[in-house]
């Protein structure tokens, strides 16, 4: 980013679909997180989802439409953040191939991937906050989500937030970059292959001990929890989100409420 | 089968009208064949002479291949007698024409040339050139130097002279249109068949375990001659 | 070669059940993924030389026509004969008439996916010609009558007691007491069986990693050597190539080869690369007396000029393929056809079309893994998602999958209605499955809840709460609401 960044910029939060459906504890902790930051926070009602089903399964037309209303609702902010390596790179780099016909929505998707962001990137590369010192007494190992690394590079960011997590200890599994099987509609049109990648997935996290399974997307975080509930394991699933904002007092996902001490 | 060719060609270039074309960005193709430009070349195998036959060693070993390093001709066949001997492999060699030159009485081998045979137990060949960047040796084929030598026997010995391991693939094209070169040099010069050999033949077909010798020879030995042959 | 595309869900399911094949995989995605990145990592300009390959390839196919004239000239100035071929059937009678004229009864064959997309072995064997495929891999498959489950190593599939029951049931002279415990001793029994087939043949049929313009020349990579013994003894060399395999001069070809083996078996350069040029020259000893090219379409100039045309600077590397955690699941044989993994999965839809494979380029998380390794830049995920574009454009029923997206992207273009569905939803999901977090199963989403438990929303949306005031358990400061 050359241009300076506005002090107090005006973020649009993109919470995502999933987030704002299943859990949006991780819509507040993103919230938390930008305040904190120093930004000026705003949560569009028109915002529904970035279009990435109807994209991945061939629907252009729907997408198209989805995508205009998502730029129409966030374009006029300084940044638009979510919480996903998945919809922020749907934003950020496939709205952009939509257009290519079409002069004026391509500048507009261009004007809105341009200043489309991750929050994990957000933070560490662009807002770069030194605000993040949790408290976590715990063990974790972190799953890298595919678009996440490779659409957008989160490999260290993520990693050195959690360095200022006092109590938490990073343990790494050996195959964290592989994808665990989710896949959107993948995982439920080709449930066996999905089950097949997603148990190398669940082996690999049990295999490191620890207590807790961190991610940046939700979609992977909500399969490998799902699976891990199905094999009777109790590990703590959640969005690094709650746990740079301190806020995992709440049951992690997939898992039961927690009884009133 | 002119109609065929015919047809693909005409539907290569309605194609090169499409949306999804590459544009091509590397110049035209007459300038292209005729200058043949290099493109990137791996600094790994820069360096004095003395440095490229150092690397080239050490990568011809790390593929398996054995390099000894001979001062002069005549020391040729007593070094691969020597091998052949260390290493409890048969005496009986078959050698390539192009090193009849070679004084091999100085040895108890049993000496033959020609070209390659089913029987063949050790061959010895020139190489036409070695590569530091991986340890490769580059032959070719002509009246001296039988291409089937390289690949039947289970023993290949490979005898290369110092002066001519060069640093890179690019320099040995070099070389060869500058050896072989006529006048109209992107025509001619390229012999019936150029092999470049890494190391000895290998699979890992069973149970991906590695395996040296299936079709090709089990050892490669490589003797580099610091005097030019002439 | 029977195709299987259409029954792709049960070929992976056999294949996830089959133990001896995912002992082979697990062996295969450890090893070869470790050997190239230790190759690339010894490599500094690896990626350049990666840009470069792509570069190369692109101007190949933006004057595909004029190289293939040049190409076809230089083969012709050296003495060898150029057979251009539509299709499959083409290519396969031509090499028929090559082998009648040549009188031949048996035909070496080193490893070509051209020769499995032709099915050339059936129809040589139809014909009363022999053919003997003399990769080790492809050997063993051969006689256990299979197709390749992979490109570069295609009996990664077969255990190393299925490769002793294979050459036990066909090899009539192999003593029974005959120990081949010892996967040597099962390579010495392979190379010499073999070297007979090697030195009887009439005909040596190899394929082409790549077809040199400037000299006319085919390249041939192998870590065997059994091209070389392919091309050399014979009396007549057929290679089999399809059109894009050109290059423009050998030191485009230097260029490719350094990113071939490294991305292949992670090796700096195969042990055997021979330029073949004609056949053997007045005074050479030894070589073949005739050369023969067949140059083969097949489809690849219906990709020119399409959204697909970048799959056609594939090299056949497999690395793509090494990477790939479906490959990984499944196998290469599940794919149904000759190509596997993701390049298969671009590729087969064009070759034999998008309905016979739709479930190939579906079949894809689109982790990108593919295309992060891929040495010519292929952009993998983008070409899978092409596919589903075009068979979404191009169908009109619609599977129950597709509609209920179809009704999501409707709903996603009312946020109000959306907000209100969804907020029903969610809320009866929350209540149902709160207290333990998670629900067993859901009607309808059997996919997931087949495999997974489904987390339990947590009740009301983000959307509702924080337009109500909720801030969560954050103590943050109260921010100036912003409606639009």
């Amino acid at each position: 980013m050359s241009e300076a960044i506005p002090t107090s910029p005006h973020v649009g939060l993109f919470v995502t679909c999933l987030v704002d459906l299943t859990r949006p504890s991780v819509g507040f902790a993103t919230l938390k997180l930008l305040e904190l930051a120093g930004c000026q926070v705003s949560v569009p009602v028109m915002q529904t989802c970035c279009g990435q089903p109807a994209y991945n399964s061939g629907d252009r037309s729907d997408t198209r439409d989805i995508a205009k209303q998502v730029i129409e609702t966030f374009e006029e902010f300084d940044y638009i953040v979510a919480p996903s390596g998945s919809c922020g790179g749907m934003i950020s780099h496939h709205y952009l191939d939509l257009f290519k016909d079409d002069d004026t929505w391509e500048k507009r998707a261009k004007n809105l991937a341009n200043k489309t962001f991750e929050l994990i990137v957000f933070l560490s590369d662009v807002i770069k906050t030194n605000k993040i010192n949790g408290q976590c007494k715990t063990t974790a190992t972190y799953h890298d989500s595919c678009s996440g690394l490779r659409e957008l590079s989160i490999k260290d960011q993520p990693r050195e937030f959690l360095k200022n997590i006092n109590g938490l200890k990073l343990v790494e599994g050996k195959k964290s970059e592989v994808c665990c099987g989710f896949g959107g509609l993948f995982c439920v049109k080709y449930p066996d292959i999905s089950e097949k990648m997603l148990d190398e997935k669940v082996d690999d996290i049990l295999q490191t001990e620890t207590e807790m399974v961190l991610g940046g997307d939700l979609g992977c975080l909500m399969n490998i929890a799902g699976r891990l509930t199905r094999r009777g394991s109790e590990k703590e699933v959640r969005h690094i989100a709650e746990v740079l904002a301190d806020m995992t007092h709440g049951p992690g996902i997939a898992a039961p409420e927690k009884t009133e001490a | 089968m002119n109609d065929s060719r015919d047809e693909i060609l005409a539907k290569i270039r309605t194609s090169r009208s499409g949306p999804y074309v590459v544009r091509n960005e590397l110049g035209t193709i007459e300038d292209r064949l005729k200058n043949h430009p290099r493109n990137v070349v791996p600094a790994r195998g820069d360096g004095l002479p003395e440095e490229q036959i150092t690397k080239f060693k050490a990568e011809a070993e790390l593929v398996n291949a054995t390099v000894t390093r001979v001062s002069s001709n005549i020391d040729i066949p007593k070094e691969i007698a020597k091998y052949l001997a260390d290493n409890n492999l048969p005496s009986r060699i078959k050698h390539a024409p192009s090193l009849e030159h070679l004084d091999w009485s100085t040895t108890l081998m049993e000496v033959c040339h020609g070209i390659g045979e089913a029987t063949d137990e050790v061959c010895v060949t020139t190489a036409y050139a070695g590569v530091a960047e991986t340890g490769t040796i580059v032959t070719y084929s002509d009246q001296q130097n039988p291409t089937t030598l390289n690949f039947l026997p289970p023993v290949h010995i490979a005898v290369l002279n110092a002066v001519d391991i060069t640093g890179s693939y690019e320099d040995v094209w070099t070389k060869l249109r500058a050896d072989l070169g006529s006048k109209d040099q992107s025509v001619n010069f390229i012999p019936r068949t150029v092999n470049m050999i890494t190391g000895p033949s290998r699979t890992g077909d069973i149970q991906q375990t590695l395996l040296l010798g299936i079709h090709g020879p089990q050892r490669l030995h490589i003797v580099i001659v610091d005097e030019k042959t002439p | 070669m029977e195709m299987k595309t259409t029954t792709f869900k049960e070929n992976a399911r056999t294949a996830i059940a089959d133990e001896t094949l995912q002992i082979e995989l697990d062996r295969l995605s450890f090893g070869f993924p470790e050997k190239r990145k230790k190759a690339v990592d010894r490599m500094p300009e690896f990626e350049q030389l990666r840009e470069q390959a792509r570069d190369i390839k692109n101007h190949v196919l933006a004057n595909l026509d004029l190289y293939l004239e040049n190409y076809e000239d230089r083969v012709e100035k050296h003495g060898g004969q150029v057979h251009w071929c539509r299709d499959a059937k083409a290519a396969r009678e031509q090499i028929l008439k090559i082998c009648k004229a040549a009188d031949a009864k048996t035909v070496t064959k080193s490893k070509s996916m051209i020769g499995e997309e032709i099915f050339i072995n059936d129809f040589l064997a139809k014909n009363g010609i022999e053919p003997i495929e003399t990769d080790l891999g492809e050997y063993i498959i051969q006689l256990r009558g299979e197709p390749p489950s992979h490109i570069i190593a295609p009996a990664i599939h077969v255990s190393k007691a299925q490769v002793e029951d294979a050459f036990r049931r066909v090899h009539t002279d192999l003593p029974a007491d005959r120990n081949l415990e010892d996967p040597a001793a099962l390579l010495q029994e392979a190379r010499g069986q073999l070297r007979n087939k090697f030195l009887q043949a009439d005909v040596g049929l190899t394929g082409a990693n790549m077809l040199v313009a400037e000299t006319g020349s085919n390249v041939l990579v192998t870590n065997e050597g059994n091209a070389d013994l392919t091309y050399a003894l014979p009396r007549v060399h057929i290679v089999i190539a399809s059109i894009e395999k050109i290059v423009p001069t050998l030191e485009d070809a230097s260029t490719i080869l350094r990113v071939l083996a490294r991305s292949a078996t992670g090796q700096d350069m195969s042990v055997y690369t021979t330029f073949c040029t004609g056949p053997k020259r007045f005074e050479d000893p030894d070589g073949p007396e005739e050369y023969h090219v067949i140059l083969l379409d097949n489809g690849r100039t219906d990709l020119l000029g399409s959204e697909f045309e970048e799959i056609l600077r594939c090299i056949r590397c497999s690395a793509c393929l090494n990477h790939c955690p479906i490959y990984k699941a499944i196998g290469g044989h599940a794919y149904g056809w000759v190509y596997p993994g993701p390049m298969g999965a671009v590729l087969t839809p064009g070759l034999i079309g998008m309905e016979d494979a739709s479930d190939l380029p579906n079949a894809s998380t689109l982790c990108g893994k593919c295309e992060s390794v891929c040495p010519m830049g292929i952009p993998l995920p983008k070409l899978l998602r092409s596919w589903r574009t075009r068979h979404f454009e191009a169908k009109p029923t619609r599977s129950l999958g597709q509609i209920t997206l179809k009704f999501w992207a409707w709903l996603a273009k009312r946020p109000k209605l959306y907000h209100k569905v969804n907020g029903l939803i969610i809320a009866t999901l929350g209540a149902l499955g709160r207290r333990k977090g998670r629900i067993k199963w859901i009607p309808f989403a059997s996919g997931w809840t087949s495999k997974r438990d489904f987390p339990a929303p947590m009740g009301n949306t983000f959307i509702q709460q924080y337009h109500k005031g909720a801030r969560g358990d954050t103590s943050g400061r109260r921010l100036r609401e912003v409606k639009k």
